[in-house]
């Protein structure tokens, strides 16, 4: 069981060693003189192809270079060379504050966006999707399948063995994401560090990415998933009718996806028009096929929601990672 | 006519009195304000001379009081002061004529004439001698009906004669009476108007006679 | 005299402007003063908050099993969120060695709160130690927590622009109010000296009118001045009038005695003598009037009291007067004068030279003779013609001067005075006096009134 945790481990700290692209592909011209637009994202390219398509459909001449990679990678690659990309779009929101907090981001005062949304006219938020627990519902008699985290945590202690190494979810350490999901978690609620506990007992899968955390589920190789991007769970949905999507009714965590300008881009407009193209999406597009992400929505009241503001950088601080990430590894690795 | 005469300076006055005597005229003199508005009410006059300058007053009361009293007698105001705004100032107080003292008594009489004349119409003298009359404020002369005009002179000096018919005047008295202190003038200019007047006079009841070496006098027939 | 008055800036103008001036210096005054209160307010606002976030940070620090351990609240930063969207910095020193957050963020001092470029911005700093005593160690934590003054500028900015409108709307209307004080407390000054401009040339009545306070010494010195003025004035005219009245009046008895007696006198010698003393009388006492009258006219003429008249109405007025007079020598005074002949000048003076000149024409008119009054409107002018002998043609110049009189003068009563005075008057209203002879004989005087 130890192992295989720490399979998982060297694997994704050898793929961050290493820094492979999760996806690189360059949409528009592949050569010319046109100007490209360097994008460093954490969401995958499936996800952003129509966005990309439509917006270089009304620039001819226009490339983009679109880099795709984990969230903490994405922090790491942009502070390493700031002036490589034009645009960093990611989900880790408080990574994002930090970088547009120390200076990274170019304001766009021309852009109109609601408060809430954004961050000093340099962050801007496009999207609102939540964290949710899926589960493969062959698992689950019908009914049975838990709608918060207390009773998801009363059904693993009821059936532990048919859960043993089942339950999946981020590596706090790797994924900048899973790191906001879980800080964000454990600010909110005590019953995230019991459910982190009964997880580590019972020999949780830790993952980089929530990509490969569905597939596992899709393949019955792991049976809950926790704290996963609802919308790429319900991107996989469609082709498997074996997942189910529960965003907990407790407090769901509810993030944006963020977009900047780099400060130093060297296109400076063509990377403006693309957050206000981003940022332009009607409506109605919520149910268009080519934008698989959700759209941006205000969080209602009384749900839980990451607020947008200098507050996030608290869980980064060094100290505060350390102390976090000694008691999560307590948690979920539990040695015998 | 009648005439009454204020002038707190009694030699004055009297040298004034006895000139007006002289052409007929009767006249009352008193010396101060009280003493004419006494004479003022007990009797009617035809003239009022009126000295400004008086012991218990002045003379521009009198006058408005007069005036405010619905006296219509004319009045000569006798001044010594010469201030310009002085006379225009009596002229207004309801004043027909004043004279500057020291004055010429011949100009006052012109004066008094004048303004008799302007008045004329209260009381009236006029005198007849036979089919001859004489106004002598208005200045007319009848003979046998027809009218006939007179320069002054020749007026001043038929009413001198006229006002004591059957008296003989020296020449001397009526060059005196006729003509200014300022022009020099022999005693035959007076020839001259006698002449005029017996020309006037001529085929009438009246008629100058001359009493050589002594003057003239005026007789009517009948 | 009032052209060579020499005159300062009008104290309507020094008033406003000492007014608005200081209404402006106070409008600033206030703009920098409320601003810079503002400034302090804002800051402290600003302060008291990075303290209570520093303290948190701070308390949050301890010793577990002698590690450092700060797990800060979230609300240590949260509390600094703004709504123009601040950024934040914070740093944490264990013994003065940079342990997390942002390094170079704390400044030299210890504690308290500096001001300072950080992260290409400035920011506020708020600086703080608290000393950790564990089992076996002892040591000193320090944390610094920053916030950029985006919005603080954004409010005082806010502030600045109110204060602004304040300071312009009290500038407006502290403007308007020295205007208004500026119009009132001049207002008496104006009023006064309208009162005063208003009045006639012989009006030295005291002022009665109420003035303030601060007036009061000068109106008061001016009606001291005007009542002196008037006291010399009316003792003046009294004198003369007095004088007048003494001298006349025994001239007068003389006179009349003198008369009488003539009519009583028959010797011719003694009736010469007689004479000879009426006319010597009367020249003295014409002289006297003359002289008077000339002192009169001469303080007049530098105040004509001006009226619209009309000459021809003026010239009839004094035939009217004058015809028993003319009449004793039967002379005619023809008048010829237009139906207008208007003219501003002073009645009493232009009376008096028309009496002279007439007076003139009379006394050298022969008996039954002819004085021409001629009265031409365009330009206007005024001509007397008698037939008597005529000017002497070698003293025609002189003749207007005082005292002179022509050679043929003989025998004719007169003071010299009468041509003086008619040209002082026809001058004193900006005209000539003309004299000459005329081709067919007598005398001319014209008074012309176009300058």
């Amino acid at each position: 069981m130890r192992y295989l945790v720490v399979l998982v481990l060297i694997f994704c700290a050898a793929a961050a060693a290493a820094q492979p692209w999760e996806d690189r592909r360059r949409f528009g011209p592949e050569a010319g003189d046109g100007p490209v637009l360097r994008i460093l994202s954490s969401t995958d390219t499936a996800f952003f192809e129509p966005i990309l398509a439509r917006f270089l459909s009304e620039r001819p001449g226009v490339a983009i270079d679109y880099f795709v990679t984990g969230t903490a990678d994405v922090d790491r690659r942009f502070r390493a060379d700031p002036g490589a990309y034009d645009l960093v779009i990611s989900s880790a929101m408080d990574l994002q504050l930090k970088l547009a907090n120390d200076g990274f981001a170019l304001p766009l005062a021309e852009i109109a966006h609601p408060a809430w949304a954004q961050w000093r006219q340099s962050l801007f938020a496009f999207t609102t999707e939540p964290a949710a627990i899926v589960v493969n519902r062959t698992a689950f008699a019908k009914g049975a399948v838990p709608k918060t985290r207390q009773a998801l945590i009363e059904v693993l202690r009821a059936e532990p063995e048919r859960f043993r190494d089942r339950i999946g979810t981020y590596d706090v350490r790797e994924s900048g994401l899973g790191y906001l999901f879980a800080t964000q978690d454990a600010r909110v609620t005590e019953t995230y560090w019991r459910l982190t506990e009964v997880m580590g007992a019972l020999g949780t899968r830790l993952y980089c990415c929530s990509g490969e955390m569905i597939d596992d589920l899709s393949d019955g190789t792991i049976l809950v998933a926790y704290n996963v991007l609802g919308s790429y769970a319900a991107a996989r949905a469609d082709t498997t009718d074996d997942l189910q999507i529960v965003l907990p009714s407790d407090f769901p965590t509810t993030m944006m996806r963020t977009a900047f300008v780099s400060e130093r881009t060297e296109h400076g407009n063509l990377a403006a028009a693309f957050v206000r193209h981003l940022l332009e999406r009607e409506p109605e597009d919520a149910s268009d096929e080519s934008y698989p992400l959700p759209a941006l929505a205000p969080v209602a009241d009384g749900q839980s929601a990451i607020v947008l503001g200098p507050a996030l950088i608290t869980y980064l601080d060094a100290l505060k990672r350390r102390t976090f990430l000694r008691e999560w590894e307590d948690a979920i690795i539990q040695r015998p | 006519m009648r005439f009454l005469l204020i002038e707190d300076n009694a030699e004055l006055a009297g040298a004034i009195s006895a000139r007006m005597n002289l052409d007929g005229h009767v006249v009352d003199h008193a010396g101060t304000l009280a003493e004419a508005s006494a004479f003022a009410e007990a009797g009617e006059y035809d003239l009022i001379l009126l000295d400004v300058m008086l012991p218990d007053g002045d003379g521009r009361d009198f006058l408005r009081r007069h005036r405010a009293g619905q006296g219509d007698t004319p009045v000569i105001v006798l001044t010594a002061r010469s201030q310009v705004s002085d006379r225009v100032g009596m002229l207004d107080l309801g004043a027909d004529d004043y004279v500057t003292k020291p004055f010429d008594h011949a100009e006052l009489e012109a004066r008094c004439r004048a303004v008799l004349r302007r008045r004329a119409g209260t009381s009236r003298t006029v005198l007849r001698f036979g089919d001859v009359t004489f106004d002598a404020v208005a200045g007319q002369l009848t003979v046998a009906g027809r009218a006939v005009a007179l320069r002054n002179r020749e007026l001043r000096l038929l009413e001198l004669l006229a006002n004591a018919p059957g008296r003989i005047f020296s020449k001397q008295k009526l060059v005196d009476r006729l003509f200014s202190y300022d022009e020099d003038v022999s005693e035959n200019a007076v020839e001259v108007y006698i002449g005029r007047l017996r020309k006037h006079l001529d085929g009438s009841d009246l008629r100058i006679t001359t009493h050589r070496g002594i003057g003239y006098r005026l007789d009517h027939d009948g | 005299m009032t052209d060579s008055l020499r005159t300062t800036i009008s104290l309507r103008r020094r008033l406003t402007i000492a007014l608005i001036g200081g209404a402006a210096f106070l409008a600033v005054l206030l703009y920098l003063v409320v601003r810079a209160y503002a400034v302090q307010i804002a800051q402290q606002g600003q302060d008291d908050i990075l303290r209570a976030s520093l303290t948190s940070v701070l308390d949050a620090a301890v010793l577990r099993d002698g590690a450092l351990e700060v797990d800060f609240p979230y609300a240590s930063l949260s509390m600094l969120t703004t709504p123009a969207d601040d950024r934040v910095f914070y740093a944490i020193y264990r013994n003065d060695r940079f342990v997390s957050g942002y390094d170079g963020l704390r400044g030299d001092g210890d504690a308290g709160f500096s001001t300072r470029d950080f992260a290409g911005a400035t920011v506020r700093v708020a600086t703080g130690s608290r000393t950790l005593v564990g089992a076996d160690v002892r040591l000193r934590i320090t944390a610094s927590v920053a916030q950029t003054q985006d919005a603080l500028s954004v409010t005082l900015a806010g502030i600045s622009r109110t204060v602004a409108l304040f300071g312009t709307g009290f500038f407006l209307l502290a403007v308007l109010l020295s205007v208004w004080a500026t119009a009132t407390t001049i207002r008496p000054l104006q009023t006064l000296t309208s009162a005063v401009a208003r009045r006639g040339p012989k009006d030295l009545s005291p002022v009665r009118r109420a003035v303030p306070l601060e007036m009061a010494p000068l109106v008061g010195s001016l009606n001291r001045f005007m009542a002196r003025l008037e006291q010399s004035l009316t003792r003046s005219e009294d004198f003369i009038a007095e004088a007048a009245h003494r001298v006349r009046t025994p001239l007068a008895t003389v006179r009349s005695h003198a008369e009488a007696t003539l009519q009583r006198v028959d010797r011719q010698e003694n009736r010469l003598a007689l004479r000879a003393m009426i006319r010597a009388i009367d020249e003295s006492s014409r002289a006297a009037g003359q002289l008077l009258d000339h002192a009169m006219i001469t303080f007049r003429a530098d105040h004509l009291e001006r009226e619209q008249l009309d000459i021809g109405a003026l010239l009839r007025e004094q035939v009217d007067r004058l015809a028993p007079v003319a009449e004793m020598k039967d002379i005619e005074l023809r008048v010829d004068a237009p139906a207008a002949a208007p003219l501003s000048g002073d009645p009493i003076l232009l009376q008096n030279a028309l009496r002279n000149v007439i007076d003139n024409a009379l006394k050298y008119s022969p008996t039954e003779g002819v004085v021409d009054l001629h009265v031409a409107a365009s330009p206007l002018a005024l001509t007397v013609r008698d037939r008597g002998p005529g000017f002497p043609e070698d003293q025609i110049a002189e003749l207007p001067q005082r005292f002179a009189r022509g050679r043929n003068a003989e025998g004719i009563i007169g003071s010299g005075l009468g041509l003086t005075i008619a040209q002082d008057v026809v001058e004193a209203h900006g005209g000539r006096l003309h004299l000459r002879n005329h081709p067919e004989g007598g005398a001319c005087v014209t008074l012309s009134f176009s300058s």
